[in-house]
């Protein structure tokens, strides 16, 4: 006899372990018994056939079988996880401290710092894992198991949950983990009724036809899973799609009091008019802190404006800015501009801006003539002081130091530690002096220099360190969090309950089957056999 | 559901996925779409010339061009300075220009540093960094070997001799 023909005559796809029709166990080799129903087929499925277990015959259900298959989803996830493990025991290429990244310095670096190990961690690629390509082969694959386990299970699933089986076979309802039966000694016409009320009571729904009666409940947290895996799905789509140009940005800029600064990628500028750290008053700490001299911040904050540059055609050409938002910026408190986002993410505090000094004339007495102002970042060539009277710049180093050859050089293009060469003329009077700013003195070219300057108090200036980000796929990526969230409610905190009652001849049989919480059902159980009286002794069987 | 319907309905969800695979090991190993390769036509700009006008990449359509992206804080850019001129004073009349970009100094800066080197090849100030973050500049010296047609030939990072610019050089000339 065909193994897929049941006796009640219907003919089940191949892997079906309970009859589509009458709920009869298939499998030829088990004789159902009441003794052996501990083999009685698992109940996740609703005994239907996966799909993937139908057919095996085409390349494409080659494949299809292949992803279908739990236990090949499990091996993915394990190989990924051992390989994420081994791309952390020796730093990532992006980490390591090598000035320029060519492929044998990249070498050089691993083996001579980790030995043969790191050659061989370099040789295979791991120094660049995660975004080798089989690893992101890896992760794709896992998504595929995802959606082809999911579809494999979820489409016989719904239809075996869809048109609920009435007149089970006995030995499906004996299968059930708990079931009992009594023999009808008179004839109950109103038993069925009965039960139909106290189970709509306990919030069931109730399927009716001749001799048999099933209440269910909570079908719908049967599906969870398969709606937490739907979450999953959008969620990794929405990490796809940042990789779309245009979808995801991340930029880091320095922004000193004053400053506008491009934010590349963008046709965005970003000015910061000011930066303050607000620091906790005593009076507003609960109690009093020995902070010895030291303080606590309250806020770090940026008062910026952001401009759109409709020049934008053409880099480098003088932006025509144009004024989009503006506002604070607090850590947390991004300031907003259509998708983009502007966090306080850092600051350089009381740097030097500009020097200031007062120009002395020795001859009139040590009389100030005026004030001169050198700003370290915009620096003017020339300047009147007063009338008649000029400085002029000669040569500036940002971060002065003397090289190899002594000559003097900048260490860096950060104004460290600046030096100025300054030459001073006057038209009335035929005068040109030289004199060179160092490390807050001032060396004049001759000793009896008519004039001089003296140092006064610079301008300090904060750098903030401004995060600028846009991410498109942030929607989809809650979304799909969102919906990850409902399906594991779904399956978490309802059950799929279901209580049959069916006649057979002279013989009441009852049988429950729920997905979790046994005790639950049990007790609804016990209660519908109070409320009906029944003679019965109800079995739970230990799977 | 027929057989034939359900192998349309898994090639197409199979090919989904494909095309998604597609998509993720393309864009994690092309890391830098925006990166400037050899090959690339030279991303057009304007800056405003040391102690002059403002010159456009364009307007030197024509010409050999060397974009040379450096600062007065870069050792080895300062030592390969004068084979930049040398290489400029020999074959300008031949079609060639030297191009310095200043990374973002200012001109009293910049000003003496050039006049100490004896540079005379043009010094364009990129001064907010414009042109720097557009090429992705990270390490300096950066050099651009840019044809007549204003295609990048060639691309090198780090200090560069006088016999290496000069073989560069021959294969940009117009």
């Amino acid at each position: 006899m065909d193994d897929r023909k049941c006796e009640c005559g219907h003919t089940n796809p191949v892997g079906t372990m309970l009859c589509e029709s009458c709920g009869k166990p298939l499998d030829s080799r088990q004789q159902l018994t009441a003794e052996t129903a501990k083999e009685f087929p698992d109940m996740r499925y609703e005994g239907m056939a996966r799909r993937s277990q139908t057919y095996s015959k085409t390349v494409i259900d080659k494949i299809w079988n292949f992803f279908s298959s739990v236990k090949i989803a499990i091996y993915l996830i394990i190989i990924t996880l051992i390989a994420s493990a081994v791309g952390t025991i020796f730093p990532q290429q992006q980490y390591i401290p090598v000035p320029v990244y060519t492929e044998p310095e990249i070498e050089n670096f691993y083996t001579s710092t980790y030995g043969t190990l790191g050659k061989i961690y370099y040789l295979l690629g791991f120094h660049n894992l995660y975004s080798s390509w089989w690893f992101v082969t890896l992760l794709v694959m896992i998504g595929t198991s995802l959606v082809i386990c999911s579809l494999d299970r979820i489409i016989p699933l719904y239809k075996a949950l869809n048109k609920p089986r009435l007149n089970q076979h006995e030995s499906f309802l004996k299968g059930q983990k708990i079931y009992g039966s009594m023999e009808l000694q008179e004839d109950k016409h109103d038993l069925f009724p009965r039960a139909a009320e106290e189970l709509k009571k306990k919030g069931y729904r109730i399927y009716q036809e001749g001799n048999s009666l099933m209440g269910e409940k909570a079908r719908f947290s049967r599906w969870g899973p398969y709606v937490n895996h739907i979450g999953l799905i959008i969620f990794l789509l929405g990490v796809l799609l940042r990789n779309l140009p245009g979808f995801y940005m991340n930029e880091y800029v320095w922004v000193r009091e004053g400053q506008t600064v491009a934010i590349s990628g963008t046709p965005y500028y970003i000015k910061n008019e000011q930066y303050t750290t607000e620091y906790w008053k005593e009076d507003e700490m609960p109690e009093k802190l020995d902070l010895q001299g030291g303080v606590i911040p309250k806020s770090y904050q940026t008062d910026a404006v952001l401009y759109v540059n409709k020049n934008k055609s053409l880099p480098g050409a003088e932006p025509d800015l144009q004024e989009v938002a503006r506002g604070p910026i607090v850590v947390n408190h991004p300031l907003e501009y259509e998708d983009l986002l502007v966090y306080q993410s850092g600051v350089q505090e009381m740097q030097l801006g500009a020097l200031n000094f007062q120009l002395i004339d020795t001859k009139a007495g040590n009389t100030p003539v005026g004030s001169v102002k050198l700003d370290l970042f915009e620096t003017k060539p020339e300047q009147q002081v007063a009338d008649g009277i000029k400085v002029r710049v000669l040569d500036y180093y940002p971060d002065f130091f003397l090289d190899a050859s002594g000559k003097p050089a900048t260490k860096t293009n950060v104004p460290n530690n600046p030096m100025f060469a300054l030459e001073i003329t006057s038209d009335k009077e035929p005068v040109k002096e030289k004199l060179v700013y160092l490390r807050g003195s001032i060396i004049t070219e001759k000793q009896d220099q008519r004039y001089t300057l003296q140092i006064v108090k610079p301008d300090l200036i904060d750098i903030s360190g401004l995060l600028v980000r846009k991410d498109k796929a942030m929607p989809i990526i809650y979304f799909g969090a969102f919906i990850v969230i409902l399906g594991l409610v779904m399956g978490f905190y309802w059950q799929h309950r279901r209580i049959w009652l069916q006649r057979n001849g002279d013989t009441l049989h009852l049988a429950a089957h729920t997905n979790k919480n046994w005790f639950g059902i049990r007790k609804e159980v016990d209660h519908l056999v109070e409320k009906l009286e029944l003679v019965m002794l109800i079995e739970q069987k230990k799977k | 559901m027929d057989k034939k319907n359900r192998t349309y309905i898994r090639i197409i969800i199979l090919g989904v996925l494909l095309v998604a695979l597609i998509f993720a090991i393309y864009s994690s190993v092309v890391k830098d779409p925006g990166v400037v390769k050899a090959g690339d036509e030279a991303p057009n700009f304007s800056l405003q010339q040391l102690n002059g006008s403002n010159v456009k990449l364009t307007d030197l359509r024509g010409k050999g061009v060397v974009l040379n992206f450096w600062g007065t804080w870069c050792e080895p850019c300062k030592t390969e300075m004068p084979a930049l001129q040398k290489q400029y004073e020999a074959l300008k009349d031949k079609g060639l220009v030297v191009v310095g970009v200043n990374i973002g100094e200012t001109e009293v800066a910049v000003d003496p540093f050039v006049k100490s080197l004896g540079v005379q090849f043009p010094i364009l100030m990129d001064r907010k960094s414009d042109v720097t973050k557009l090429y992705k500049i990270g390490q300096i010296p950066a050099s651009y070997f840019i044809d007549e047609d204003g295609v990048v030939r060639d691309i090198f990072v780090g200090q560069m001799s006088e016999e290496f610019i000069a073989d560069k050089v021959a294969k940009i000339l117009p």
